[in-house]
């Protein structure tokens, strides 16, 4: 429940988390709960949190940016329209945001809209495209390259690198590939290592998704 | 007319990178190219020894850098070609004596007297690296065909992609033709279709470079062996001449032939 009012949204400047009603303690721990399952994706990400009205006093703060580095993440501002918690925050030596009267209220209670990126290149060894939606590659994913996606992955190409759809712990992600030879598949929670010698060239564009708690890959057959 | 320069780097040590910018150096000045060879491994100079001017070198590169001489007078001229220059590396420094922007700057001021500037990098992704790639209008890649030295090259690819040099070219060194015939080796295409980079060269593995480096006189010079065929190809490569790749595939035994027409044997997915 206390999980619900808890919004976390990747941005480019960092991590935007909102914050809905309830009892801080629980939506903190709703908090923790949320980014235990995400296996690490924030990691070392710089937070913006939304507390919109409520009043939220200096050791509720600071009980929140020490969760949040339980998870390697910075609480680094909050925004908020109460004078109590603007003091507070500055107590506790946060950066400050007080969001323009103009805006209309009741607008940041909309979810994210999960969206995805398309890269049309060959993502090389090293090089890692992390995106909260769904992420499509038209290229090779190669060997040292890693994908991290909160949704779906698909790619048109060969993957060799590392994959991990639905990293914020959704086990419905799928893994789309032209091939795949990956040095390691991840769905949610769990984790899959490509079997040691593959063929060299593949039969079938496959699919891979979780099936009673493993990953399975099977051939995409065209239906008509 | 303003000199192109060419950075040489790898990833992984030990591919060649020293041994192609002394052997594309001789080849493009024995095209009557004017060219200057820069060595950026500070602290682990080695260009100087595969060219054959170790004891020539009074000044290097950090002390041009910091103003202790005019670059003129760090410029080594080479025993053979006269048009041809090397700028050596500090041995008792480090890589953290050069900046970026000085390595730029250093390039600029030697445009106008050359054609051609080529920078061996050092191995590695680190400031060693940036340096070298800092000045540079286009980057060429070495690799053998290799799973380790591949996975390393494409590191860099993506490093340069990052950066605005245009994409980088391929050199493929040290090819054995014997295993790449037995379905032992990675051949060009299994390297192509993994980096997808436009090929510069094929280098196939030669005992004549081993003998030329310890002698100091790049194998370049001597236009009888394969190797120094297949660097002189790349600097024609680099003029523009349009000069097909080296075919290795003239021998073999009935049983060999037969295996190639068979096809390559399966390689364990990379």
């Amino acid at each position: 429940m206390s999980e619900d009012q808890v919004i976390i949204k990747g941005t480019r400047d960092g991590v935007a988390l909102t914050i809905g009603e309830g009892p801080w303690v629980e939506l903190v721990a709703g908090l923790e709960t949320r980014l235990r399952s995400t296996a690490g994706f924030f990691k070392g990400a710089r937070v913006l949190m939304d507390v919109g009205a409520r009043t939220v006093l200096q050791p509720e703060l600071e009980q929140t940016a020490a969760a949040l580095a339980r998870y390697d993440m910075t609480l680094v501002s909050v925004i908020s329209t109460n004078a109590e918690t603007q003091a507070a925050a500055r107590e506790a030596g946060l950066g400050l945001v007080v969001p323009q009267p103009a805006r209309p209220d009741g607008e940041a209670k909309t979810l994210p809209f999960v969206e995805g990126i398309l890269l049309r290149r060959t993502l090389r060894s090293g090089q890692v495209a992390r995106h909260e939606g769904h992420v499509a590659v038209i290229g090779d994913v190669n060997a040292g390259a890693e994908i991290i996606a909160g949704g779906d992955v698909i790619v048109w190409g060969k993957v060799r690198g590392i994959v991990h759809a639905g990293a914020m712990g959704d086990e419905n992600a799928v893994v789309c590939a032209l091939y795949l030879a990956p040095m390691q598949l991840r769905i949610g929670p769990h984790i899959a290592r490509a079997p040691e010698g593959r063929p060299e060239r593949p039969l079938a564009p496959e699919q891979a998704f979780v099936r009673d708690g493993t990953i399975v890959v099977e051939p995409w057959t065209i239906r008509d | 007319m303003a000199a192109r320069v060419i950075t040489i780097t790898s990833g992984k040590g030990g591919v060649g990178k020293t041994t192609t910018t002394a052997n594309l150096a001789v080849s493009l000045g024995l095209l009557g190219q004017r060219v200057v060879a820069i060595d950026a491994d500070i602290g682990l100079r080695n260009l100087d020894v595969v060219m054959g001017l170790e004891n020539r070198v009074v000044y290097d590169l950090v002390d041009a850098v910091e103003g202790r001489c005019r670059l003129r007078q760090a410029l080594i001229r080479d025993k053979r070609l006269s048009e041809l220059y090397l700028l050596p590396a500090a041995q008792t420094r480090d890589k953290t004596a050069v900046s970026p922007a000085q390595m730029i700057d250093l390039c600029h001021q030697l445009r106008p007297d050359f054609d051609y500037v080529l920078i061996d990098s050092p191995a590695g992704i680190e400031q060693g690296f940036q340096n070298a790639v800092a000045g540079a209008d286009e980057v060429v890649i070495i690799t053998t065909p290799e799973v380790s030295a591949v996975r390393d090259a494409d590191r860099i690819i993506g490093l340069i992609e990052a950066g605005e040099k245009g994409p980088a070219k391929l050199i493929i060194n040290r090819i054995k033709p014997e295993m790449v015939r037995r379905g032992d080796m990675l051949d060009v295409t299994d390297v192509l279709e993994i980096l997808r980079v436009d090929l510069l060269g094929i280098v196939p593995e030669d005992e004549h470079i081993i003998v030329s480096t310890n002698k100091g006189s790049p194998v370049a010079h001597d236009t009888a062996v394969p190797a120094a065929q297949a660097f002189r190809n790349i600097a024609r490569r680099m003029l523009g001449e349009d000069v097909p790749f080296m075919v290795f595939d003239s021998s073999g035994n009935l049983l060999d032939r037969l295996r190639r027409l068979i096809g390559p044997q399966r390689k364990g997915s990379e």
